[in-house]
């Protein structure tokens, strides 16, 4: 039986949270469903860790669905690249539950609250399903199970604008996952297959044709559009700055990543590095935009007005920095590129939360609602200013191991110019994490507001904000585990020794 | 609607065979053209008609949308609870042929193709619901009901 | 030239098709303001990638993919169930779409992208200028050379204006 139980753990780990949906619904209380989000995403999480054990014994785990052998079947192929993202995402979701309980319960109406657990677990499932598949069609699927999800949860957000930036969001996100879908299709005219390791094997025949370069742009393109990278930024700042403040963290923290993750899944295994790279000119192109998004992402997050809409656009910055890692192709870059992928959803995540414990509070987002909250509720207080400093990346923080990453790799593959302008977007994330700071503890306590009546955030939000604190500390401080896991999933994706 | 005799007396004639052919559709599209998301729309066809006819209050009363709720989630259930029994009975997830010992791939796609015939038809039916009924009373639940059922059929037939 | 137009343009009419189609639809999306509009350019647009694929996988003179007596060439099955999945989750996003477009409609008693916007500026202006009074009015209260009573300076120094 547990033998059976861990081979059958890749698909589960998408099937529990999808089945947990339904369940959702069919409990149609609001306690009942966050109790049936809160097992599901536990269980996903630690199911996701033991997979993640087990593809650093074996390599690769593979399973082949309905029994159907690859490359004919649905195959999932979980690799220590696929099972870092993994974690990620059920890690987040794992903490998102207990942070949400209260925090959607302040924003939601009653009524509604079991949908958001529902939606939550299905976009967690499309999340999964993104970073488990083999199949590139599936990913598809997956990608826009958990697009789908993530419009109607950040049309759920308090405010009437929330509605436009959704709406704004499904056009975007419809356009990017159908230009997704047109590279598939190009692809697969000229394959006949969709299995990404048996496409990996048949497109070296026909990488000079028109169709498969097109095809390789169409996906590019599209998972861009996913990922908010900077030209096909627009949608993000207003989608993270109207949802529920534990949207917001959850959808920070893990789907602009999982794209990120999907991007390079297709350009390094299913394209190889040599044709993506060597042939056409994808390096450059990203790391330019990589850097435009460093720059104008930092400058324009210093002008907000509005806490959340400052994290959405360091959010645009620091895809940047993620994009420009990946963008090298080189194993260290590559491996930056992913650790800092990690890092920064954690720090995202926590900042997120931190924020959202302050909205539960003050009902308001204003970095001058957040005056004087320094004394009033200091540990979630405390907790921004350590995701704030690991977001700008002081050492014994997860951010600084992430950067110091990043930079070597610039330096080893010379980019001297980009070098320069990450360090001139971290020199600017610390002036606007700064400006915050300065509001929670230098100004003080206005004493006309009534929000005198709530105290410190509820435990619930505590905990899951300072799990989040500490493990960016934890990372800070001992790093080894995450670095050699990432350079081995660089290794596999680029060659090189690990 | 209710002084168009034609309509009404047309109506009334279509919707039992729509009804009929669903079921056919759906039960018989493991052999020809069809499946559980043709039947699950053709089905829903008819209950609109029925409500674009006879009003949305006479469709209500005649499918509730508690049972809708239940249809969308139970058949996504019956989806993935078939895959899980599969694993229960010691295959991999979606691996028929472990149901039954003989014809395990036919019986399967039967069993599953239900479960998206239930959901789509549920889905379908509470987005009209949710459009028709909007502004004449406020429902708040409604809209997210459906934005939310709305991901089910889209990882049904997947 | 000769052969584009006998065997170029005629051959591949179905991708021209497509083309069309495609940038008829995304053409819709960027220019319309009206947002059903906007929904139904999109929904245009995933139409021609349907074509796409379901063109992609026939074979002229081929029969559906069922199984028939004797031995006949059929289409490709493979793009035409990929294109269910698609038009699944096409529909869900017109449905939700649509949700959507209903609620702006009654929270801002419009569909106009223009006017939602404007209704949206009108009041982040206020908001933003109220948001700078109140960070001036935190300034002043700090007691930094905004107020001019005591930032350090001896009484002699000249302060620029």
């Amino acid at each position: 039986m547990i033998t059976a139980f861990f081979n059958q753990m890749p698909v589960l780990v998408v099937v529990v949270p999808l089945l947990a949906a339904p369940l959702c619904v069919l409990a149609h209380r609001a306690f009942a469903a966050w109790l049936i989000y809160c097992l599901a995403s536990w269980l996903a999480f630690a199911m996701a860790f033991l997979l993640f054990v087990e593809a650093k014994i074996a390599g690769e785990v593979s399973y082949a669905v309905g029994n159907w052998a690859p490359p004919f079947g649905i195959e999932l192929v979980i690799d220590t690249y696929s099972a870092l993202v993994l974690l990620l995402v059920t890690g987040v979701a794992a903490v998102t539950g207990p942070y949400a309980r209260k925090s959607i319960a302040s924003e939601i109406a009653i009524e509604r609250e079991y949908l958001v657990f529902a939606l939550m677990l299905l976009c967690l499932a499309g999340l999964i399903g993104i970073t488990v598949t083999g199949d590139a069609f599936n990913l598809f699927v997956f990608l826009e199970i958990s697009s789908l999800s993530s419009y109607a949860l950040i049309a759920m957000g308090p405010k009437r604008r929330a509605l436009l930036s959704s709406f704004q969001y499904l056009i975007m996100g419809t356009v990017g996952g159908t230009f997704l879908l047109i590279g598939i299709g190009l692809i697969f005219m000229m394959t006949g297959t969709l299995n990404m390791a048996d496409l990996a094997d048949r497109l070296p025949e026909v990488y000079a044709t028109r169709t498969v370069q097109a095809g390789l742009a169409f996906i590019v393109v599209g998972l861009s559009l996913k990922a908010a990278l900077m030209p096909a930024h627009i949608w993000l700042p207003n989608a993270y700055t109207y949802a529920p403040s534990a949207i917001s963290a959850f959808i920070a923290a893990t789907a602009t990543k999982v794209a990120v993750y999907a991007l390079f899944r297709f350009v390094f295994t299913v394209f190889g590095v040599g044709y993506a790279f060597g042939t056409l000119p994808l390096g450059i192109v990203l790391l330019a935009l990589a850097a435009v998004s460093m720059i104008a992402g930092s400058l324009a997050s210093i002008f907000q007005t509005d806490v959340k809409r400052l994290l959405a656009w360091s959010s645009v910055a620091q895809m940047g920095y993620i994009v420009a890692g990946f963008a090298l192709a080189t194993p260290a870059g590559v491996s930056a590129g992913l650790v800092h992928l990690l890092n920064h959803g954690l720090i995202k995540g926590a900042l997120f939360m931190a924020v959202g414990a302050m909205v539960w509070r003050v009902r308001a987002s204003s970095i001058n609602d957040l005056a004087g909250l320094g004394r009033a509720m200091p540990l979630t207080s405390a907790a921004f200013v350590i995701g704030g400093l690991s977001l700008i990346g002081v050492p014994a923080t997860a951010g600084f191991i992430s950067k110091w990453a990043l930079m070597s790799a610039l330096f080893d593959a010379q980019h001297y110019g980009v070098m320069a302008l990450l360090l001139v977007a971290s020199l600017l994330s610390i002036i606007y994490v700064g400006r915050v700071i300065e509001a929670l503890y230098f100004r003080p306590l206005p004493d006309d507001v009534s929000h005198h009546k709530h105290g410190e955030a509820p435990l619930g939000m505590q905990v899951a904000t300072w799990t989040l604190i500490a493990v960016n500390i934890v990372i800070g401080v001992h790093a080894t585990p995450e670095l050699e896991a990432a350079a081995r999933a660089a290794a596999s994706l680029v060659g090189g020794a690990p | 609607m209710r002084e168009h005799t034609v309509l009404r007396i047309v109506s009334q004639l279509v919707i039992a065979p729509m009804l009929l052919y669903a079921l056919y559709v759906q039960f018989h599209g493991e052999y020809s053209p069809g499946g559980g998301f043709q039947a699950g729309v053709i089905l829903a066809t008819a209950i609109i008609l029925y409500g674009l006819i006879f009003g949305v209050e006479a469709a209500r009363e005649a499918v509730p949308p508690t049972l809708l709720r239940v249809g969308a989630a139970g058949g996504l259930l019956i989806y993935g609870g078939t895959g899980v029994a599969t694993i229960l009975l010691g295959g991999n997830f979606l691996d028929y042929d472990r149901l039954f010992d003989h014809g395990g791939q036919h019986y399967g796609l039967i069993i599953i193709e239900l479960g998206v015939g239930i959901t789509v038809a549920s889905v379908m039916i509470a987005i009209f619901y949710v459009f028709a009924g909007r502004g004449r009373q406020d429902d708040p639940d409604s809209d997210e009901d459906h934005g939310s059922a709305d991901d089910y059929d889209a990882d049904d037939v997947s | 030239m000769n052969q584009f137009l006998t065997e170029t343009l005629p051959g591949l009419f179905n991708y021209w098709i497509v083309i069309g189609l495609m940038m008829i639809g995304f053409y819709t999306v960027i220019a319309h303001d009206n947002l059903v509009k906007k929904l139904i350019g999109l929904t245009v647009f995933q139409s021609a990638v349907f074509i796409l694929y379901i063109s992609m996988g026939f074979i002229h003179g081929s029969t559906a993919p069922i199984i028939i007596d004797g031995d006949p060439v059929y289409a490709h099955p493979l793009p035409q169930v990929l294109i269910l999945t698609a038009i699944v989750v096409g529909v869900s996003t017109t449905a939700l779409g649509l949700a959507l477009i209903v609620r702006i409609n009654e929270a801002y008693g419009s569909i106009e992208e223009d006017d939602v916007l404007a209704a949206d500026m009108a009041t982040s202006e206020g908001e933003e200028a109220r948001e700078e009074a109140r960070s001036e009015q935190a300034e002043a209260a700090e007691g930094h050379a905004a107020t001019g009573a005591d930032d350090g300076a001896e009484a002699h120094e000249s302060r620029p204006a």
